[in-house]
């Protein structure tokens, strides 16, 4: 992991997208108490990579995302965004954002939802317009842009909340389960969507998920984590290949299964099992 | 159907207690109902509970038997408009300041702790100790050749009772957005401000509309008080005490101003519910007040 880091930095560390160096995040609860959600983390994307984050509940995958977001601080070591700061790099809103829920306000249109971050930002009148007409064809929602969140269904809302967090083309998008409300056709459907907009938009992805083949499937590098405390048991090179191969073909070839069986045995993490989960990692990367 | 339904049964609950009023004066005992010398129910005479029909056509008949008297109704018009302008003066002071003491306290939590036991305990001084005080401090008051009129005291002491209900509501609005939609606007790097024009505000209708109602309520009642308390004549709160000393040779003429006062209620809440309309959109999951 640490060989992968070192040859991004040497790549020049102004180029990564996200290095996360030594963060821990210690939360402190009731009556003093501390739980260490994250646990020296080391962590870099490189610009256009998409690396998702795996790991069963409260292994603080979330936590590091908002710790890359500046929702969070870290307690001890560094986040840095693009060569900034986290704080910097939220103030430069050199990241998207989108959730579990959708977090859509009702109150406006699909179109106003999607402009909401230029309008704050004081784009002007035309260009939001404009923007928001390219995002809503971009998701499949351009009939939709006068309807209202409550009108549409769970899948489409959250292809609006992706629209929005791509409104302002950043070259970081940070996705905290966002399908993980939806059905599975609908979350298939929405991985496939997401690819071919990563391929379209070039943006870094840092994408937390509970999902192996939701991972698998959309990754370049799977981030398994371990809980309690939060730490990275392995990663797992995937690259099933070019974002225009990757259809639902792909979900039934031998790579992918592999690569499944390899992020499940890094999860199920018994010392035996995680080498040989580690050593079919590597060979079903095709880089 | 649907949508005539609550006309239906606004309809109803009116013809209910016109019912329930003349049924009572029909079979009730005449001396009321007594109980160890407490008076429950009231007498039935004509002088404590006139028919409905007297109290209205007592309404198309002059105020007076003077020449030239209007009819009762024409007077009670004007009198309730008179009231209803002062009511909506105090209603908006209210309404103003009920946002800003919310918006005050919502930017500084040491603002909430600091004010929200003062507007609560503002609440439990009564009008009649208020209305004197106020009346005082207008007349000092002068701006350029004009200078403090009763109504304005009028005002101000409605609008003390308005934006009570508004601050506590409007408050409560204003914290109501999701952790998520904070977060977001977290994301987006975008300070207080824009926060609450964006987000808290529009957030914040759903428990404004029940408050703007309950500060329309108040103010009709602040003012129509502060009349009598202050001695304003002109409106229906005034009206009210005028005719209730003529009720023993004239028991339909008191209630005449009591209904110009239902009226301006109405009216108070139809314009509420016409607001709520304009910002309809802002409504998704209405609370109930």
């Amino acid at each position: 992991m640490r060989s992968s880091d070192v040859a991004v930095m040497a790549a020049g560390s102004t180029a990564t997208a996200v290095d996360v160096v030594g963060a821990t995040k210690i939360f402190t609860v009731a009556k003093g108490a501390q739980v260490i959600a994250l646990d020296t983390i080391d962590l870099s994307v490189a610009p256009g990579e998409f690396v998702s984050l795996i790991g069963p509940s409260g292994c603080g995958k979330s936590t590091l995302l908002r710790l890359i977001a500046d929702l969070d601080q870290p307690t001890t070591g560094s986040v840095t965004v693009f060569g900034k700061s986290a704080r910097q790099a939220r103030v430069d809103q050199d990241y998207g954002i989108a959730f579990q829920q959708a977090g859509l306000l009702p109150w406006r249109t699909v179109a106003g939802n999607i402009e909401l971050p230029l309008e704050l930002h004081g784009t002007g009148k035309t260009a939001r317009k404009a923007r928001a007409a390219e995002l809503l064809e971009l998701v499949g929602l351009t009939d939709f842009a006068d309807r209202y969140p409550e009108q549409l269904s769970g899948g489409m809302q959250q292809r609006v909340a992706i629209a929005r967090s791509l409104a302002e083309s950043p070259k970081l998008l940070l996705m905290d389960e966002p399908f993980g409300a939806l059905d599975e056709m609908t979350r298939e459907r929405m991985q496939n969507e997401l690819v071919r907009i990563c391929a379209e938009t070039g943006a870094a992805v840092v994408f937390v998920t509970h999902s192996i083949p939701e991972a698998v499937f959309l990754s370049d590098r799977v981030v398994v984590m371990s809980p309690r405390p939060g730490r990275i048991v392995d990663v797992i090179p995937v690259a099933l290949g070019a974002a225009e191969d990757r259809d639902d073909d792909l979900r039934e070839a031998v790579g992918f299964f592999a690569a499944v069986s390899a992020v499940r045995e890094a999860l199920h993490g018994t010392p035996a099992g995680g080498a040989a989960g580690a050593s079919a990692a590597r060979g079903v990367e095709t880089r | 159907m649907t949508r005539a339904r609550p006309i239906l049964l606004g309809v109803a609950g009116v013809v209910l207690l016109g019912v329930a009023w003349e049924g009572y004066k029909a079979l009730g005992p005449a001396d009321g109902v007594v109980v160890n010398g407490l008076t429950v129910l009231p007498r039935t005479s004509d002088l404590a509970m006139p028919h409905l029909v007297t109290m209205w056509t007592r309404l198309g008949e002059p105020v007076t038997s003077a020449a030239g008297s209007p009819a009762l109704w024409e007077a009670v018009v004007k009198a309730a408009g008179f009231t209803l302008g002062i009511a909506a003066v105090g209603w908006i002071i209210g309404v103003v300041v009920g946002m800003l003491l919310a918006i005050l306290m919502q930017r500084f939590r040491t603002a909430e702790s600091a004010l929200l036991p003062w507007i609560v305990l503002s609440q439990t001084v009564p009008l009649i100790a208020i209305a004197p005080l106020v009346s005082g401090w207008g007349s000092q008051i002068r701006f350029g050749e004009s200078r403090w009129q009763d109504w304005m005291s009028v005002a101000v002491i409605a609008s003390y009772l308005a934006f009570f209900p508004v601050s506590i509501g409007a408050l409560r609005g204003l914290e109501s957005p999701e952790k998520a939609h904070m977060e977001l606007m977290r994301t987006y790097a975008v300070g207080w401000w824009k926060t609450l024009l964006r987000l808290r505000l529009p957030a914040s209708v759903p428990y404004l509309i029940p408050a703007l109602r309950l500060a329309a309520a108040n103010a009709v009642i602040g003012t129509v008080v502060a009349e009598v308390s202050i001695g304003l004549s002109g409106g229906v709160g005034r009206m009210m005490v005028e005719y209730a000393s003529t009720a023993s040779g004239d028991p339909g003429k008191p209630w005449a101003p009591i209904f110009g006062a239902v009226a301006i209620g109405l009216i108070a809440a139809g314009v509420v519910a016409l607001l709520g309309l304009v910002l309809k959109r802002y409504r998704r999951g209405e609370v109930t007040a």
